[in-house]
C-alpha cells in the first residue's frame, strides 16, 4: 500500500485516496488531423513497461481531485519523487544514482529471476 | 425567490420561504435506523446539522480572498487542509484543493451570499457553486471521538497531525467524507447526501463499544 | 485425569485458578496462563494430530508460533469453531473446547495411517506438483479425498455472533515482538517521545527472557520485563498491542497487525457491560520506522523418526519447564550442535526428572553451560547425534551414533538410549518472514548458520532476527535500533539505559541440518523436514534427482514450507539438504521468501465491519422513504439503490415483474408516469471557455446551443469509443449544467478534470458536482403536461416551452428547473429540486396526479421505454467497442468543428472506418413470443459447421406492451445495410430464434409524441 506524496496538499497520503492513471508525459498530439494512423496509434494504444524508473500520471482522487506526476521504481516500487502537471521529472532513467538498497535487492540477487516463487 | 441573471451566469436559489416539508440527508435513516439517545456512558455523541448553506468556491486564492475579506471579513485559507472560522463560529471556509475551497454559512445565508461574491469578483475566472443540498455536516464529540474516527478514515488523527483548524477529504470506510476539527472537543464531518445513511449507520455500528447515542 | 507432567511449583502459571477443558472429547485440567498446549503436555497428551499425507502420529514440537504439528479446531459450539489454531499460542481458558484437525477417525486409531504404512506411494514426492499438472478435472477427485483424509479445519456453519474491525494507525516508530531487543527498542524510541507501537504476538510480552536462566540487573529476567512493560503502559505516546501479530509488511512501512482481543477468554467474545467487545482487530499502522525485533527460531535437527510425539525442540522443552511449569516427560535426550541448548537438560534436571544423556554433534564442546551440565553430572556424548528416535506413538528410545559431519556418515553403530523424550537444536533462524515480505532477498551468514534479512528504506532489526543471541548484546542492539527509528522521525535519542547481564562464554556451533543415517538417506527410516506438509529430507533428495535445483522449485515439488507453515522450521533444513544433494553451498540454491500471512488470520478480521449491512455503501435518493412505502422492488445501480419496479396488489396477489413492468409501461404511453431520476450524474460547468471545452468533449457541437436550450451529447474517447451520453443544458452564456449516466457520474467528472489539466489548462473553467444537491423527478406521458400546470407556475405552453427547452420556477412552492428532455419519447419534463424539499414535491405531485393516474415506474420500465425508442444506455448497448458511426448518430457528429475533438481522429483509422464493424440496428424476432437473451450472440448462417461465424450479439432485450412483441438492440456486423434480413440466434438448449434486422427506433420513428 503506497504511501504518496500529493505535490499539492503538500503531504503524504495513502494510496486509497489516489487513482492510477497510466504513464506519464503522454501529450495529445496538437494536430490530430495531422498524423498519420501509425502515429495517432502510438498515441493512442503504446505505453512504455520499464523495469525500473517509471513515470506515472496519479490523481488524487478522494482529496483535492489534481493529476500529478510520480517517479516510481516499479521493481521496488519506491517513489522517488512526485511532481505536479506541467512540470518535468528530476530523476529520470539516465540521471540515476549510484544503486541504493531497495534497487540493490532487485538487481544484484541472481536468485531474484526466479519468478513467482513464494510459500 | 430572488433571481438574478447576469449575461454570463445564471444564479438561483434553490430555497423558498413557503411553508413546505424539508427532508434532512438523514431523514429516512432516522425512521429506518432510529437513533438511539445519548446516555451517561456515552463516549461519542453524534448530532446532524442540517440545512447549512455550502458553496463551493473556485479560482484563484488572491481574487477569492480578496473577495471573501470584502464580503464577509473572512480570509481565505491559503494553506492546504487549513479550515477558518469567523468570530462567530457559524461561517467557516476550508481549504479543498489549490482552486477551491468550501464555504459552509448558516442556512438561507448562502444565495445573498453567493450574489455579493459574484459582485465582488467582477470579471475575475471563478465559479461558485451551491452544493447544500446536496450534502450535510455531521458533528462527532465525546472523548471516544477520535478513537472511532480512527476505525472509520484512513487518515491520521492523531491530534499531534490533526490540530484544531485542520481539515481534509478522506476516505471513510468505502465512502468519502471532509473531516475538519473546529475545536479540541469537537469533530465535523461534511458528507454526500446520498452516503450519508452509510456513513451514519457505520458510525452507530462501529461506535457501540463507546455506547454512541444521537442528539436530534 | 492428573496433570502428571505438573510441576508442584515454577513458572509463570496460577496455580489456584484451575481451569477445564476438552481435548477431542476427553476432559483434562490446566491452569490460568497456560497455553492449550503447556496443559496437553502437563496431562500426558502425546498425540495431537494425525500427520496431513502420511498421517503418522504426531505430538507438540514447540512453544510458540513455529508450531507444525498441533493445529487444532477450537470450538464447543457450531458458531464457535476456528480453524487452523496453534495450540501452543492459545490461551487456556475454562470451558475450552478443542479437536484434532487430521486423523479420520479418530487421532489415536487412524485408518489413514494405512497409507502411510504402505510406503507412501499414495503421495509420492512431487504428489502436488504432477497433480497439478495433470488435467484440472483429476484435482476435484484427489482433492475430496485428501480434505477428507487430512482434514483441514473447517468455518462455522453458523452465523459468527462477534464483531470485529479495522483501526487505521500512524506511529513514528512501530516495534515488532517485545522479546529482550524489542522491549529495549521500545524504550529507548518510547523515551525520546516518539509515538511508539509495540506489538507482541505472545500472552505476556517479554519474548525469551520470560524463560530465560539469566540475571538482569541481579535480578530474574521477567522482573526487567514486567518493570519495562510497566513504564510503556503508562506513556502516552506508546501503544502497547500483547496478542497481536505482524502479519504482512507491505509496501511504504504499511504493516497490519492482528490484534486478537478475546481469544484469551473465551471461544466467542464474552460480553462485557450488556456489550459484546470486539473479538479480533485488525490494525493497519503506517509506520514512520519500522523495528524488526521478530527473534529467531530455534532449528530443529533432521533425523530419523524425528516426528514421533516425545521430539521437542530444545528451547521449548525449557519454556514448558520454566513458564509453565510443566516437564514434557521423564527422561531426556538432548541432541544438539550448540551450547545454547544445553539449557534444556539444566532444566530438565532441576525439575528432578533424569538426562540420559547429551548427544553433542561437536568433538569437544566447552562452553559455560556445558561446563555447568558437566559439573551436573550428565553425561555428554560428544561428536554424536541422535540418528534415529524410536517409539510408536510415544518416543520410546534414542539411537545416538557418532557422526561425520564433512562426510555425511555414521561413524559407528552407536548405542540405543532409553528415553522418552529427544529434544534437538541445531542452532537458530531468524524470522525473517516480515521482511521478505516487502520482497528484500535475506542474505546468509556463515557465522551464524543463517539468513538474515535484507531492509528497505525504513526499517531496522534487532536481536534475534539480525543473528544475535546472547542477551546483553541484544539489548545493546535493540535500544541502537530504537534511538535509531526515534531520530529518523525527529526525536533526540537518549543514552542507553539498560540492565547489566553477564556475557556468557559460549563455545562455537557446528553446521548440522540433517543428521546422517547408516542407511542412505532414500532408505532410511523418515527424516522429516516439514512436518506440517509431510516433507522427508528424502522427498527432496527426489526432487533435486528430478532436476529441481532452485529451492522455491523443490518448494513447489514438495510442498515444503505450504499453508500455514510457511517453512518456519523447516526452509532452512530443507535448502540445506537441497545443498547437500546439488553440492552446493547452501545460498547458492536460492533464497527463500515468504508470502503474508506469517500466521492465519480469521476472515472477520480481514473483513472487520465491511460486512453484512455495511459491506457497500447504499445510496439513497431523497424520495427513498415513498418508494419502500409503496412496495417498490430495487435494484443495484453502481452503489444506488433504485426503484425497479412497483408491484402492485392486484386482487388479492403481488403483481409480477412482467406484468408491472407492462402496466407501467402503458401508463407512460398512455397517461402519465414518474421516474426517480435522481441518480444520474450532473455537472455544473462555469467559466469563459466552457462552451469551447464543451466543443472538445462531445462529438457534437455546441457553439450555438442558446441559454434556455437543451441538447443530447455523446462522448467518446481518444480511440473513437462512446463511453457516456447525457444532456447538457446551457444556463447562461458562460454556464451549463451537463448530466451524464448513473454510473458515469464520478468517472465523467474525472475524465473533465483530466483534459482541463492535463491538456487544456489554460481554457477558463470549473466543473463541480452537483449529483447530490439536485433530485430529479421525470414526469412523462400525454397528460405530463396538465399534471404539471396544477403545480407549477411555469408557462407551459407548447410553442414558448418547447421540446428541448428548459425554464426555471416553481413547481409545489419549491424553486425549481424544469428540463423538456424525454428518455421515453413522450412528452415529459425533468423537474430539478433542492433535494431536500424532493419527497415533498413528489407527494405533491401524487396529490394532484390522481385523477391522470399518475403511476410512479421504475428502471425496468425506463428501460424498455428507451429501448422502444432506441436511445441506447451507454455502457449496455456499447462497450467501448462501438463508435458514434456504429451507432448510427452521424447527427451527433460535428465533423466539420474546428477543433479536433476527443475521438474525431480516431474516426478514420482503417479500423474504425471498416464497413463490416458491428452497428446498432433493432431486432424483431419472428416468434412475437420470443424475448432474445441479452448477450446471445447472432449468426446469419445456422446450418454453418460449428464454430459458426459469430456476427454480432443482442444487448437489449425486453417485450414491448406497445407493440405486444418482444424486441431487441443489437448490434451486427455492417448492420446498418442489412435492414430486413433475417439472422439466427442459437441458444444453448438448441433452440434457434429467427430475427428480422430493423431500425433501432420500434415506437414513434418521427418522434411527434415527445413534441407536442
Amino acid at each position: 500500500m503506497f504511501y504518496i506524496y500529493c505535490p499539492y496538499c503538500g503531504e503524504h497520503r495513502e494510496e486509497e485516496e489516489f487513482h492510477p492513471k497510466g504513464e506519464a508525459h503522454i501529450a495529445r498530439p496538437s494536430d490530430p488531423e495531422s498524423c498519420s494512423d501509425e502515429e495517432w496509434g502510438d498515441y493512442l494504444f503504446f505505453r512504455t513497461n520499464p523495469r525500473g524508473i517509471h513515470h506515472e500520471m496519479w490523481i488524487h482522487a478522494v482529496g483535492c481531485r489534481k493529476f500529478f506526476n510520480i517517479t516510481r521504481n516499479t521493481a521496488s516500487y519506491e517513489i522517488l519523487e512526485t511532481y505536479r502537471m506541467g512540470e518535468q521529472p528530476s530523476i529520470t532513467d539516465d540521471s540515476r544514482e549510484p544503486l541504493d538498497v531497495a534497487q540493490a535487492r532487485t538487481e544484484n540477487t541472481p536468485a531474484d529471476n526466479l519468478e513467482g516463487a513464494r510459500a | 425567490m430572488s433571481n438574478t441573471v447576469n449575461d454570463k451566469i445564471k444564479t438561483f436559489d434553490t430555497r423558498t420561504d413557503a411553508k413546505v416539508p424539508v427532508e434532512s440527508p438523514l431523514a429516512y435513516t432516522y425512521r429506518n435506523s432510529g437513533a438511539p439517545a445519548p446516555g451517561q456512558a456515552s463516549r461519542a455523541v453524534l448530532r446532524e446539522r442540517p440545512f447549512l448553506g455550502h458553496l463551493t468556491l473556485r479560482g484563484g486564492a488572491i481574487v477569492l480572498d480578496e473577495a471573501l475579506r470584502a464580503v464577509l471579513d473572512m480570509s481565505l485559507p491559503a494553506e492546504p487542509q487549513s479550515l477558518i472560522y469567523d468570530a462567530s463560529g457559524e461561517r467557516s471556509v476550508q481549504w479543498i484543493s489549490p482552486d477551491e475551497w468550501l464555504l459552509i454559512v448558516p442556512g438561507g445565508e448562502e444565495f445573498e451570499l453567493e450574489n455579493r461574491l459574484r459582485e465582488a469578483l467582477g470579471d475575475a475566472h471563478f465559479a461558485i457553486t451551491n452544493v447544500g443540498g446536496g450534502q450535510t455536516v455531521l458533528d462527532l464529540e465525546g472523548e471516544a471521538a477520535s478513537e472511532l474516527l480512527m476505525k472509520s478514515v484512513i487518515y491520521d488523527v492523531h491530534p499531534g497531525h490533526f490540530p484544531v483548524g485542520k481539515g481534509v477529504t478522506t476516505v471513510f470506510a468505502k465512502a468519502t467524507v471532509i473531516l475538519r476539527r473546529p475545536s479540541e472537543a469537537r469533530w465535523e464531518l461534511v458528507v454526500r447526501r446520498s452516503f450519508a445513511d452509510y456513513i451514519y449507520r457505520w458510525l452507530l455500528d462501529a461506535g457501540a463499544e463507546y455506547a454512541i447515542g444521537v442528539e436530534k | 485425569m492428573n496433570q502428571l507432567n505438573r510441576l508442584d511449583r515454577g513458572g509463570r502459571v496460577d496455580r489456584s485458578r484451575e481451569l477445564s477443558f476438552t481435548f477431542n472429547g476427553q476432559s483434562y485440567r490446566g491452569y490460568a496462563g497456560d497455553t492449550l498446549a503447556s496443559a496437553l503436555l502437563a496431562n500426558g497428551v502425546d498425540i495431537v494430530n494425525r500427520s496431513f499425507k502420511y498421517s503418522r502420529p504426531r505430538g507438540i514440537v514447540a512453544a510458540g508460533a513455529e508450531e507444525p504439528n498441533a493445529v487444532v479446531q477450537l470450538g464447543s459450539s457450531e458458531a464457535g469453531q476456528v480453524p487452523n489454531v496453534r495450540a501452543t499460542q492459545q490461551a487456556l481458558f475454562d470451558g475450552l473446547a478443542a479437536r484434532s484437525t487430521n486423523g479420520w477417525p479418530n487421532v489415536q486409531r487412524d485408518l489413514m495411517g494405512l497409507v502411510g504404512k504402505l510406503g507412501g506411494g499414495f503421495m509420492p514426492p512431487g504428489f502436488y506438483y504432477k497433480t497439478f499438472m495433470a488435467p484440472a478435472s483429476m484435482w476435484m477427485t484427489y482433492e475430496k479425498f485428501i480434505r477428507k483424509g487430512a482434514g483441514l479445519g473447517r468455518a462455522p456453519a453458523e452465523r459468527d455472533p462477534d464483531t470485529y474491525d479495522h483501526v487505521n494507525r500512524h506511529c513514528d516508530v512501530l516495534v515488532v515482538g517485545a522479546g529482550p531487543a524489542g522491549l529495549s527498542a521500545a524504550l529507548a524510541a518510547a523515551r525520546s517521545g516518539s509515538l511508539v507501537i509495540l506489538a507482541d504476538e505472545q500472552e505476556e510480552m517479554g519474548g525469551s527472557l520470560l524463560d530465560s536462566r539469566e540475571r538482569l540487573d541481579e535480578r530474574p529476567a521477567d522482573q526487567w520485563v514486567a518493570d519495562v512493560v510497566t513504564e510503556l503502559s503508562a506513556m502516552d505516546n506508546v501503544l502497547l498491542l500483547p496478542r497481536t501479530t505482524a502479519n504482512g509488511y507491505h509496501d511504504h512501512n504499511f504493516l497490519t497487525l492482528h490484534e486478537r482481543r478475546t481469544e484469551h477468554l473465551g471461544e466467542t467474545a464474552p460480553e462485557q457491560e450488556g456489550r459484546r467487545p470486539v473479538r479480533s482487530r485488525l490494525h493497519r499502522v503506517r509506520a514512520g520506522r519500522v523495528v524488526l525485533a521478530s527473534g529467531a527460531h530455534e532449528r530443529p535437527l533432521v533425523y530419523g523418526n524425528n516426528d514421533v510425539p516425545g521430539n521437542l525442540l530444545a528451547g521449548a522443552v525449557s519454556s514448558y519447564i520454566r513458564r509453565y511449569g510443566v516437564v514434557p516427560g521423564s527422561k531426556l535426550v538432548l541432541s544438539t550442535s550448540n551450547d545454547h541448548a544445553y539449557r534444556a537438560a539444566l532444566d530438565w534436571l532441576e525439575s528432578g526428572r533424569d538426562v540420559v544423556a547429551i548427544a553433542d554433534a561437536r568433538a569437544e564442546p566447552s562452553g559455560e553451560l556445558v561446563e555447568q551440565a558437566r559439573a551436573q553430572g550428565i553425561r555428554i556424548i560428544p561428536g554424536a547425534a541422535v540418528i534415529e528416535a524410536r517409539g510408536q506413538n510415544r518416543v520410546s528410545g534414542a539411537r545416538v551414533a557418532r557422526i561425520n559431519i564433512d562426510d555425511f556418515r555414521v561413524e559407528d553403530e552407536g548405542e540405543l538410549l532409553e528415553c522418552d523424550t529427544i529434544a534437538s537444536s541445531g542452532g537458530y533462524s531468524p524470522v525473517i518472514h516480515l521482511a521478505s515480505h516487502t520482497g528484500a532477498r535475506p542474505t546468509w551468514r556463515d557465522d551464524i548458520l543463517g539468513f538474515v534479512p535484507s531492509l528497505v528504506a525504513g526499517v531496522q532489526a534487532a536481536g534475534g532476527v539480525q543473528g544475535i543471541y546472547s542477551t546483553p548484546e541484544v539489548l545493546v542492539d535493540g535500544w541502537t535500533a530504537g534511538a535509531e527509528a526515534a531520530r529518523a522521525g525527529g526525536f533526540e535519542a537518549l543514552e542507553a539505559d539498560l540492565p547489566s547481564v553477564e556475557m556468557r562464554r559460549d563455545g562455537e556451533a557446528v553446521a548440522l541440518y540433517q543428521v546422517p543415517h547408516q542407511k542412505a538417506t532414500l532408505r532410511a527410516p523418515k527424516q522429516f523436514v516439514d512436518l506440517q506438509n509431510d516433507v522427508t529430507a528424502a522427498g527432496i533428495e527426489v526432487a533435486t534427482r528430478e532436476g529441481f535445483e532452485s529451492i522455491e522449485h523443490v518448494k513447489r515439488y514438495t510442498a515444503m514450507g505450504f499453508g500455514t507453515d510457511q517453512g518456519k522450521l523447516g526452509n532452512i533444513n530443507g535448502m540445506a539438504i537441497a545443498a547437500r544433494c546439488l553440492g552446493r553451498a547452501i545460498p547458492e540454491v536460492g533464497t527463500t521468501v515468504f508470502r503474508p500471512n506469517y500466521t492465519p488470520v480469521t476472515f472477520g478480521a480481514i473483513v472487520g465491519r465491511h460486512c453484512r449491512e455495511l459491506f457497500d455503501p447504499k445510496r439513497y435518493t431523497a424520495m427513498h422513504q415513498w418508494h419502500v412505502e409503496h412496495g417498490a422492488e430495487f435494484e443495484d445501480v453502481g452503489q444506488w439503490k433504485r426503484p425497479w419496479y412497483f408491484p402492485r396488489r392486484v386482487q388479492g396477489r403481488q403483481e409480477s415483474m412482467h406484468e408491472a413492468v407492462a402496466r407501467e409501461c402503458r401508463a407512460v404511453r398512455e397517461k402519465v408516469g414518474i421516474l426517480d431520476a435522481s441518480t444520474l450524474g450532473k455537472i455544473d460547468i462555469q467559466g469563459p471557455d466552457a462552451r469551447e471545452f464543451l466543443g472538445r468533449v462531445y462529438t457534437n457541437k455546441w457553439a450555438k446551443l442558446a441559454p434556455g436550450r437543451v441538447r443530447y451529447g455523446l462522448m467518446c474517447k481518444d480511440d473513437g469509443m462512446v463511453f457516456d451520453d447525457g444532456t447538457t443544458s446551457c444556463l447562461a452564456e458562460n454556464h451549463f449544467l451537463m448530466t451524464t449516466s448513473t454510473g458515469g457520474a464520478a468517472t465523467v467528472l474525472e475524465w473533465l478534470e483530466l483534459w482541463h489539466q492535463t491538456e487544456w489548462p489554460e481554457l477558463e473553467v470549473y466543473f463541480n458536482s452537483v449529483t447530490d444537491h439536485w433530485a430529479t423527478l421525470t414526469v412523462t406521458g400525454p397528460e405530463a403536461r396538465k399534471l404539471m400546470s396544477e403545480v407549477t407556475d411555469i408557462d407551459l405552453d407548447r410553442d414558448s416551452f418547447k421540446f428541448m427547452d428548459w425554464r426555471e420556477g416553481k413547481v409545489a412552492d419549491v424553486p425549481a428547473r424544469v428540463f423538456r428532455i424525454s428518455f421515453t419519447g413522450e412528452l415529459a419534463y425533468e423537474i430539478n429540486v433542492q433535494a431536500n424539499y424532493a419527497l415533498h414535491v413528489w407527494e405533491t405531485l401524487f396529490a394532484h396526479g390522481e385523477k391522470y393516474e399518475l403511476t410512479p415506474y421504475g428502471t425496468e420500465t425506463m428501460h424498455v421505454l428507451r429501448a422502444e425508442k432506441g436511445f441506447i444506455i451507454a455502457g449496455q448497448d456499447t462497450d467501448g467497442s462501438v463508435t458514434p458511426e456504429d451507432l448510427g448518430m452521424y447527427w451527433a457528429i460535428g465533423y466539420d468543428k474546428p477543433f479536433s475533438w476527443i475521438g474525431k481522429r480516431a474516426l478514420t483509422r482503417p479500423d474504425t472506418a471498416r464497413a463490416d464493424r458491428k452497428q446498432l440496428v433493432g431486432l424483431k424476432p419472428r416468434d412475437p413470443g420470443v424475448i432474445l437473451e441479452e448477450g446471445a450472440q447472432i449468426v446469419f448462417e445456422p446450418e454453418h459447421a460449428i464454430p459458426m461465424p459469430m456476427k454480432g450479439h443482442v444487448t437489449s432485450s425486453y417485450y414491448s406492451p406497445t407493440l405486444d412483441s418482444g424486441f431487441a438492440l443489437a448490434v451486427v456486423k455492417g448492420g446498418h445495410h442489412r435492414m430486413g434480413e433475417t439472422v439466427y440466434l442459437p441458444m444453448v438448449d438448441g433452440q434457434v430464434h429467427e430475427a428480422e434486422i430493423v431500425s433501432p427506433v420500434f415506437v414513434d420513428p418521427k418522434g411527434e409524441r415527445q413534441n407536442v
